[in-house]
Parts: structure tokens; C-alpha cells; sequence
């Protein structure tokens, strides 16, 4: 990782929302809103990593994809290199397209079954530019070799690789239009161990040499410690907490990120470590609790928590946390449960 | 003790490099001739097609003695020999002679090439029609789906053999200017029934692209700046293809019966054009003395439509990825 000397703001997420509607009845009028995303701001400055942490349905893929404009965003704005991706017309958000890739998830469905390898990485070619065929499989074969492919793998199909190299060649297909903002949506989380370090590793590289920003979303703790520069923790589709990796590893303000951090696996038996258990299940994105999200599980809540919305607030050094324990200056660290 | 680093991705490039490399459609070759029944029916269907594509020529260079006009004729198709009606099967007619003295196995392979270029056309026309509306219904979802759904559900419910009795009868004595009253007709009736049958395609399909459009690659378009058309023909499309495939070829057969049976009942392509269900029509009278009028394009109708529901069958399994044969 490298350090990120001038901060340039590359992304900037200004009260981005997602609520996608719950239609039901004959008619189906909408009944209600599942609020994926609801009022979250952030920047991503250019040349870091930014990870994006929550348990499963916080909202952070729905994040992902609102930022891209993959889903539309219900409001709010996305400010990508002075353009609001969030209202751009069709044709600029085509050429935009270049600017910001994804990597998905799962390397089974994110490649066609019916193409071969090298024609989904020249899709974005094939779109972008005028470049012949032959133009086009040199690339292709460019990108192969750099993600550590063979040249000859461009005329397979899917079926014939495994997991990791097919998410090598979907960082390929991504990589093809040389984009500057990739939104990795947990690239490692369906891959063996040693192969996610593999794949860790050739993101890394990629972005010291293509001078990558990356969006990293996961809810792995300890890969997005190796991995990002800063590290953001969704709760029920709102940002807790927002600070550098070292900061929050070192100093987590929010309970919520409290407990998150004492669920990461130690390796080590004798080692002990403050211990915190959460009740209960996350509530439903569809009726979220009033006040602060997290009010229903949080052991120091107060009154205070289950009216009023905490603000997303500085709390120094770019620190951000939502909390009114940390509003008040009272101290918000939940108590170890092992002793 | 030292342990060696192994490079796990190497070892996979070496893996790889042992399974030599086949592209679909030779492994789809190779699944369908494993397929006993299918691999018979195709080398059959081949043989028809390519007997009623060259047998005419050939017969057409062959003349035989007609009683009639006492003198060698060449076969064809209205060559008639009144003196030599329903004649059984001998050295000058093969397959015998019908009410109007003309050659069976002549006319029966005129006909095979008009009733199979009925149904082929028949068949591609309605799954291109049901193919774009279904991937498109089934891409767009909303309205656009219901909207294509309802009139898919429309086409179904419409009784076909007697809309097709109705429809026949008043086209009849329609002619398109400037082609064959045969070929006129013949359009006609691949008009109609293209227009009825679309709507399976068109559902199968759309359940298809139903399943494709959440997968990842279909995301990985749109963030690569792909059109929905661009969507839809290069990833929908060709994902749907096998079981389309599958259904086109039962079809066939099918579209062969519906087109025999319509015939037969003197609303399809009227004689003197010979088709297989219009040569049953006039042979039912003479069922008894001239059997062999009824048997043969009865059986020619009987060995495709079988031959193309094996043909389909085979197909099913050997397009089907997930299953290992």
C-alpha cells in the first residue's frame, strides 16, 4: 500500500440513498421501502484503497453498485472526478463507464458460460473503442499475462478454469478499458484461502502499477486490515464509522465497531482478547429502528439513542463516527464480557 | 527440513494444459452421437432431406412407359396415366400409381421437399419471432413483460384448428402476384402458422433470460457501457439458444403434422401440389385396393416426426451442461 502523499478527491458520495420498493397486491402498489442505502457520505480520495465493512444485507454491495450506477439511486449524489455520475446523461455515463469498473463476487456467474474468456475481456474494447479484432486480441492477450494468464486461455470458456482464475480474468475484463476507479465487490470471499492471497496480491500490484483507486468491500476484517488504506463500517445501510486503518484497528469509537473488531479470529489459543457479544439479529432494512440504527443491540444504549438520528461528525484526524456517546464526550467502549 | 513453495496457480496452468482444448460445439458433437436413437434419427432425417432434394432430379432424367400416351415419359409431377390408375407397386412405378395414374414415389418426394421446407420455415420464423420478444420481455421485465406475456397468452388461446379451418378457407383463393399459386399458398399456411406458434419460444425464453439477467456477466455489461439491445443479442440470446434449439426441433415434427393434417382435410396446399398430408387425402377412398397410397407418405410423415423427436430428445441431453453422459 502506498502512502497517499496528495489527497486528491477522486469520489465523493454525498447522501447517497437506495431504497428499493416492496411491492405487493393484485395491483402491486408499493407497500413499503427496503431502505438498502439510506443517507451515506463519503470520500474516496485518488490512489487509496477504501474499505467497505457490515455483516451480510448492511447495504455495502447496494453502496457498490448506487456508486456505479448499476441500480439508480433514489438521491443523493456521487461526485466522480467533477462529474455527479447519480444525474449524468446516458451517453457521458457510457463514456464514464470506462472510468469506473467492478469486480464481482462470484467468479461462477460473472463470467458468459457461452463466450469465450478473451471475448468478455474485449466486450469493453469492442465498446469503447474502434480498435480491430487483431488490435483487440493483442490486448487481450496483454491482459491475460499481466493477471498471470496464458495467451492461449483466450479462446476458453468459462467452465474450463478454476475459481481463482476466473477472477483473475473478470480483473482482466475490468482492467481491459483502463479504468482509474474499481469497485471490488468482495473479489475473495468465494475463493479458497491461498488463492485469495494470490488474488489480493495481484490487486496490490495493479494498483501501484495502473495508479488504481479501489472501492474494497468485503466482510472479511482481517483482509480489508491487509488491504485498505482507509476503512468504512456499515450498520443496517448507514456509515458507523469512517476512520484509517490504523486508527480504527487501533482505536474502534463506535460499539458497533467494537464488536465487529472482537469477532476477528486470533490464531493464536493463548491469546486473550476483549471480548464482546452482540444480541440479537440485525433488525430489517424495512422498517429500521427509529433513532440510531444500532439502538435495538447496542448494551450502552440510552434514551437519547432511540429518538434522536446521531450525526455522522469528525471526531479529529478524519475520524468519523455516529454516536451520541461520542457527541456528549462520554465514553462509548463496551465492556469485555470475559471478565 | 525445507519445503518446496509450490505455485498453485502454475499447477493449475499445468492441469490445463493436459485437457486439450474443445470448443462447444464439438462437445456438444460428441454428446449427441453418444445418444443412440438421436444420432439414427439424424443420419434418417439426412437421408430424406437429401433424397427429396436430388431423388426428383434424378427421376426427372428416368422416363418410363405411360399406357395412356403409349410412348416413354419422363416422370413429373402431373404426368398423369389414366389408363394405368392405382396401379401396385412395379419396375415402371416403384411405389405404385395413384387415382390419376401419376407416380407415388415421385410425387411423394416433391411433396417431402414441400412439407419439410414448410415446416423448417414454420419453425425458424416462429423462433425468432418468440426468441427477441421473450429475451426482451423477460430482460425489461414491468409492463414490457406483461404487455408481450398477454399477447403471447392471446396467441395461445386461440383454438388453432379451426382458426386455421377459417383462416385457410378464406385465403384460399388469395394469390400474391408474380410467384406460383403453390408457392402462394405455401406462404400462406407458413404464415399462419408461425404467427400461432411463437408463443412457446417466446415463454422459454423469457424464463431463460428471467434467470440470466440477476447473474453477474449481465451486470458486468451494463458497467462496461453495453446497450440493453447489445445486452440482449450478444449474452441473452445465445444463452437461451440450446433449449430453443431443443424445442425447435420437436416442433418440427409437430408443425409437419398440423401441416399433413390441415392438408388432409383439403384446407392446407391443394392438389395438384403434392404435400404428404394431401396425398393421404385422396387416398383414403382407396384404402382398401391401393393401400400403398395411404402407407407410404403416411409412413414418411410417421419416420420424421419420430425421427425429430428423437433428434430433439438427444439434442436436450447433449446441450445440457449439467448433465455428464
Amino acid at each position: 500500500m502506498s502512502e497517499v502523499k496528495e489527497k486528491k478527491v477522486l469520489v465523493e458520495v454525498k447522501n447517497l440513498k437506495k431504497h428499493f420498493p416492496i411491492k405487493s397486491g393484485l395491483l402491486q402498489r408499493t407497500t413499503g421501502w427496503v431502505k438498502a442505502v439510506d443517507d451515506i457520505s463519503f470520500t474516496i480520495y485518488q490512489g487509496e484503497s477504501l474499505g467497505l465493512v457490515g455483516e451480510s444485507g448492511c447495504g455495502k454491495t447496494t453502496a457498490g453498485r448506487t456508486i456505479l450506477r448499476l441500480v439508480e439511486p433514489s438521491d443523493g449524489s456521487v461526485i466522480f472526478n467533477g462529474t455527479d455520475v447519480a444525474t449524468v446523461s446516458k451517453q457521458d455515463l457510457k463514456k464514464l463507464r470506462q472510468e469506473m469498473q467492478i469486480i464481482f463476487q462470484d467468479p461462477y456467474s460473472s463470467l458468459d458460460p457461452r463466450m469465450p474468456v478473451g471475448e468478455s475481456i474485449a466486450e469493453g474494447l469492442r465498446i469503447h473503442t474502434n480498435k480491430s479484432a487483431e488490435e483487440r486480441y493483442d490486448q487481450v492477450v496483454q491482459m491475460l499475462t499481466r493477471v498471470g494468464m496464458r495467451a492461449d486461455h483466450a479462446k476458453r470458456y468459462p467452465h474450463e478454469f478454476s475459481g481463482g482464475q476466473r477472477q483473475r480474468i473478470g480483473i482482466a475484463r475490468a482492467l481491459a478499458v483502463n479504468p482509474k476507479f474499481i469497485v471490488c465487490d468482495e473479489p475473495v470471499s468465494a475463493l479458497d484461502v491461498s488463492i485469495q492471497a494470490s488474488v489480493l496480491n495481484l490487486l496490490e500490484e495493479l494498483q501501484d502499477d495502473f495508479g488504481l483507486t479501489y472501492l474494497f468491500i468485503a466482510h472479511n476484517l482481517s483482509v480489508v486490515e491487509h488491504f485498505s488504506d482507509r476503512v468504512g463500517v456499515m450498520y443496517l445501510g448507514k456509515m458507523a464509522e469512517l476512520a484509517t486503518r490504523e486508527e480504527l484497528f487501533r482505536n474502534p469509537l463506535h460499539p458497533y465497531t467494537q464488536a465487529l473488531m472482537s469477532a476477528i479470529p486470533i490464531p493464536d489459543p493463548k491469546q486473550r482478547k476483549k471480548r464482546v457479544i452482540l444480541e440479537g439479529d440485525v433488525p430489517s432494512p424495512i422498517n429500521p429502528p427509529t433513532g440510531c440504527r444500532f439502538h435495538t443491540r447496542c448494551p450502552l444504549a440510552y434514551d437519547r439513542c432511540k429518538v434522536e438520528e446521531p450525526k455522522f461528525v469528525d471526531y479529529g484526524d478524519e475520524h468519523f463516527a455516529a454516536c451520541h456517546l461520542l457527541d456528549e464526550g462520554k465514553p462509548s467502549q463496551l465492556p469485555d464480557m470475559n471478565k | 527440513m525445507s519445503v518446496a513453495k509450490i505455485n498453485l496457480d502454475e499447477l493449475n496452468n499445468e492441469a490445463l494444459l493436459v485437457e486439450e482444448h474443445e470448443s462447444m460445439i464439438s462437445i456438444y458433437w460428441g454428446r449427441l452421437k453418444r445418444h443412440r436413437l438421436a444420432f439414427i434419427s439424424l443420419i434418417v432425417l439426412a437421408l430424406i432431406i437429401l433424397g427429396v432434394a436430388i431423388g426428383p432430379l434424378i427421376m426427372g432424367q428416368m422416363t418410363y412407359y405411360n399406357v395412356q400416351k403409349d410412348a416413354y415419359v419422363n416422370y413429373a409431377r402431373d404426368t398423369q396415366d389414366l389408363q394405368s390408375k392405382n396401379v401396385s407397386p412395379s419396375s415402371d412405378h416403384f411405389l405404385g400409381t395413384d387415382e390419376l395414374g401419376r407416380d407415388v414415389l415421385f410425387r411423394l418426394l416433391i411433396a417431402g421437399r414441400l412439407s419439410l421446407t414448410i415446416s423448417l420455415s414454420v419453425v425458424l420464423i416462429q423462433v425468432s419471432i418468440g426468441i427477441f420478444l421473450g429475451a426482451v420481455s423477460g430482460f425489461y421485465g414491468g409492463w414490457v413483460d406483461s404487455l408481450i406475456q398477454r399477447i403471447a397468452e392471446f396467441f395461445i388461446i386461440l383454438p388453432a384448428l379451426p382458426l386455421l379451418l377459417t383462416l385457410s378457407s378464406i385465403l384460399r383463393n388469395v394469390r400474391i402476384p408474380g410467384i406460383p399459386p403453390e408457392w402462394s399458398q405455401s406462404i400462406f399456411i407458413i404464415v399462419i402458422l408461425s404467427f400461432l406458434g411463437w408463443p412457446g419460444s417466446c415463454r422459454l425464453s423469457r424464463g431463460v433470460v428471467l434467470s440470466l439477467r440477476n447473474q453477474q456477466f449481465t451486470e458486468a455489461a451494463k458497467a462496461l457501457g453495453m446497450s440493453d439491445l447489445g445486452i440482449i443479442t450478444r449474452h441473452m440470446i445465445p444463452n437461451a439458444l440450446p433449449p430453443i434449439i431443443v424445442l425447435a426441433t420437436l416442433g418440427l415434427g409437430g408443425v409437419i403434422l398440423t401441416e399433413s393434417a390441415l392438408s388432409f382435410l383439403g384446407f392446407g396446399i391443394n392438389p395438384p401440389v403434392a404435400t404428404w398430408g394431401n396425398m393421404l387425402q385422396n387416398a383414403q377412398t382407396d384404402m382398401l385396393t391401393a393401400p400403398w397410397k395411404a402407407l407410404i407418405p403416411g409412413f414418411f410423415i410417421l419416420i420424421s416426426v419420430l425421427a425429430f423427436n428423437y433428434l430433439g430428445d438427444g439434442l436436450r441431453d447433449a446441450l445440457d451442461p449439467r448433465l455428464k453422459l
